[in-house]
């Protein structure tokens, strides 16, 4: 993958995020030529997952979030679509969904920040996952914004490095993802 | 060791039932299965195993001297038959020579199999020799690509191949055969089914959408038929035709839907858009309904999008959804195959009176024609002019880009499918020469012409050698101007003039150029020549000839409409005033 297709440029940070959920074959090469067809348009891509098939393992789901200019947008969901490794490619913007995000975080803290992070851990519902006198991991989970808003609380207090997973999506009810 | 040399056709190791095939025998079966008969290609290490499976196949190998001169025959073979071209070639640069032919061919939808050898499975991907990410450098110009990994893989691959490359939008697929794989021995066999899970091919338009562009075209008292491509790939002329007449509506077509319709006939305005004929334009401009018969509104045919067809009701068939509302958003669009929907659609219309329409078209037809001096020097379109007489429009004509290539449209009328081929999408340099040939090779009885300029010719001229080894009897006709004829137009209009980079200074001899090779030719330096040079290149069949027409150097191709204008900016000729830089793209 390209990371300009990955990077955040100062040209798209003002179109609305878009999910979409693109179901593929297994096949090499499936994920460069995915990424192909958003950064061929000036789309860049936020965030990438990718987790294999449930019934069939020959399938996987990538889903990512995006920004560019929307009338772009039906056109990458068509050209995605007529790739033949794609089964299908649906936008989930404004559907009902159930989302989520993980993220792991990496915090140097002594003394009272440490008392002070772990205050913001319980009313978080994170988790230490890992506990050393000089520092801890906090794994957190939920919807973008919950996470965003845990890390701005968090960072000042000396966030050291952070992973974090990109948004998990799937269709509410019997809807397909 | 006084090893006897084997002969083509002697041995007869792989006709041996029990013996086990190699992956490239299998390769080559599959070929065979799908009904090839001729593989275009360049030899080398990484493809041995192919070449080597070749010798014993029926398969006529043609052994071009590059390898984007083996993709443009195939490609020119694809076009003129309706069928598959392929081509061979070895891995690293062989297989990244023919990045522009996979271009060419995917921006105009042409079914291209190219089959590249690869380095052996253990060393992608560590710098072997020969080696280069052929599927990586490929991705944005194929269709679809393979890279085999398991030599069983390789009779589902082609039968996956041939079916993707032809069906739907056709376009090139490409495979990447490591040398183990192809020497490896095969125990897979033929497959017939096809399990593509993400590959679906467009259902027929509903019901309810065929009535509601029938409507808007039974209301319209100014139509045009817009036919594209997609018409001559899918064969709609006939039908086209008979909805024309029902209608009453004209039909203009884009340079590669030339020959969809017959382009002498009396509904027919020729070729719309950028240098399309001045009536075509003016009807496009003026029309109340437009409809798109596989085509996809280009911006050489829209000009500046945001004035084109404005109040027009717009209907759009492809057999490409993501076609629709990419450019234009129609106010229908009809998904699947071209010849279907126009056959659909007829016993759906009850047309309105476009008497009026016609009569105003008629006038524009006479005030505007298409015309040149023959005053002033040897002119390229007087010659055009002339071979369009004197091949009586039974010849297939292919071109090259350029000035020739506009001049070749407007003035060599086409009336039969599959008999204009030309570059459009991709606009390549070099095409023209190697794509006659793939025409020629696919019909050795009927007249090939290939109109070329002076540049593009040169870039893949060294397949003089194989048209002559093969005794090809393909036609060249330079226009020979000495320029890069479109780019000293541009910059003599848009430009003030300042020839940067336009100059062809140093052009060899063409025709003794091609005596070098054996190849018959004529040059032709004044009007009085053109006919009889003409008439002895048609008669001459011993293998190809070159007709050289030193025409006057700065000519330039009009109607025009700039890069980015309006419809209704047409140039019809050269304007006294300074004229702006355009904004469109090229």
């Amino acid at each position: 993958m390209t990371t300009s297709a990955l990077a955040l440029s100062p040209s798209t940070i003002d179109y609305p995020l878009h999910t979409i959920s693109i179901l593929v074959r297994n096949q090499p090469g499936v994920l460069v030529r995915v990424c192909l067809v958003f950064a061929r348009r000036g789309y860049n891509l936020e965030s990438l997952v990718v987790s294999p098939g449930v019934q069939d393992k020959n399938f996987s789901r990538i889903t990512t979030t995006c920004r560019g200019e929307l009338a772009t947008l039906e056109q990458i969901i068509k050209q995605l679509a007529k790739l033949v490794d794609v089964v299908q490619a649906i936008d989930h913007t404004g559907q009902q969904v159930v989302e989520t995000e993980i993220a792991l975080i990496k915090i140097r803290c002594e003394g009272e920040l440490r008392a002070e992070v772990l205050q913001i851990v319980e009313h978080y519902k994170a988790k230490v996952v890992d506990y050393k006198s000089e520092s801890l991991v906090v794994q957190i989970a939920g919807v973008t914004a919950k996470l965003d808003n845990f890390v701005e609380l968090v960072k000042p207090l000396g966030v050291t490095e952070m992973v974090r997973s990109g948004k998990l999506l799937i269709a509410r009810g019997s809807d397909e993802t | 060791m006084n090893q006897p040399i084997a002969n083509k056709g002697e041995t007869t190791t792989a006709e041996t039932p029990d013996r086990i095939p190699t992956g490239g025998e299998m390769l080559i079966r599959c070929l065979e299965r799908e009904g090839v008969t001729h593989v275009f290609g360049l030899s080398g290490g990484a493809a041995m195993p192919i070449f080597d499976a070749l010798y014993d196949s029926k398969i006529k190998l043609i052994l071009t001297r590059h390898e984007q001169g083996a993709t443009h025959m195939a490609d020119g073979w694809s076009r003129a038959t309706g069928g598959v071209g392929v081509a061979l070639v070895t891995s690293g640069p062989g297989a990244t020579n023919t990045v522009t032919g996979l271009l060419t061919a995917l921006m105009d939808s042409v079914p291209m199999i190219v089959l590249c050898g690869q380095t052996i499975s253990p060393m992608l991907g560590k710098d072997a020799f020969q080696e280069a990410d052929v599927t990586g450098i490929t991705y944005p110009v194929v269709k679809h690509s393979y890279l085999v990994r398991n030599t069983n893989d390789i009779p589902r691959v082609m039968r996956e191949a041939f079916h993707i490359a032809t069906t739907g939008r056709p376009g090139p697929v490409l495979i990447d055969l490591p040398k183990d794989v192809t020497s490896g021995p095969c125990t897979a066999s033929m497959v017939d089914e096809i399990n593509l899970p993400g590959y679906e091919l467009p259902s027929r338009a509903s019901a309810d959408k065929l009535k509601e562009a029938a409507a808007i075209l039974s209301r319209s008292r100014r139509p045009v038929l817009y036919v594209g491509h997609g018409s001559v790939i899918s064969g709609a002329g006939e039908a086209i035709m008979r909805l024309a007449e029902k209608l009453r509506a004209p039909i203009v077509n884009t340079l590669l839907g030339k020959g969809a319709t017959p382009e002498d006939g009396p509904l027919h305005l020729g070729m719309l858009g950028m240098h399309g004929t001045a009536y075509a334009n003016k009807a496009v401009a003026d029309c109340d309904c437009i409809m798109a018969i596989g085509a996809r509104w280009d911006d050489r045919i829209t000009g500046k999008l945001s004035e084109f067809c404005m109040g027009a009701a717009k209907i759009h068939i492809d057999i490409d959804p993501a076609e629709f509302n990419k450019i234009v958003r129609p106010d229908v669009s009809l998904s699947g195959d071209a010849r279907a929907i126009v056959e659909d659609l007829i016993p759906l219309i009850e047309p309105a009176e476009t008497k009026d329409w016609l009569a105003q078209i008629a006038q524009w037809r006479k005030q505007y024609p298409l015309k040149y001096s023959k005053k002033g020097g040897l002119k390229a379109q007087h010659v055009l002019d002339r071979l369009d007489k004197l091949t009586k429009r039974e010849a297939i004509i292919t071109t090259d880009v350029g000035q020739h290539q506009m001049w070749a449209a407007q003035f060599c009328l086409t009336t039969k499918n599959r008999h204009w081929l030309s570059s459009g999408g991709a606009g390549t340099m070099g095409f023209g020469f190697p794509s006659a040939m793939g025409a020629q090779f696919a019909f050795p009885d009927k007249q090939v012409w290939t109109v070329v300029g002076d540049g593009g010719f040169q870039m893949t001229l060294c397949e003089l050698a194989t048209a002559s080894l093969h005794k090809l009897p393909v036609k060249i006709l330079i226009i020979n101007n000495h320029y890069l004829g479109m780019i000293r137009q541009w910059q003599e209009l848009f430009y003030d003039n300042r020839l940067s980079g336009a100059d062809l200074d140093g052009n060899p001899d063409f025709v003794k150029l091609g005596a070098a090779y054996g190849v018959k030719g004529w040059n032709i330096k004044r009007a009085a020549d053109i006919d009889r040079v003409l008439k002895a290149a048609i008669a001459y069949n011993d293998g190809p000839c070159i007709v050289n027409a030193e025409v006057v150097k700065e000519d330039n191709v009009f109607p025009m409409i700039p890069a980015g204008a309006a419809l209704k900016d047409m140039l019809i000729e050269r304007p006294k005033r300074k004229l702006a830089k355009p904004t469109g793209s090229t």
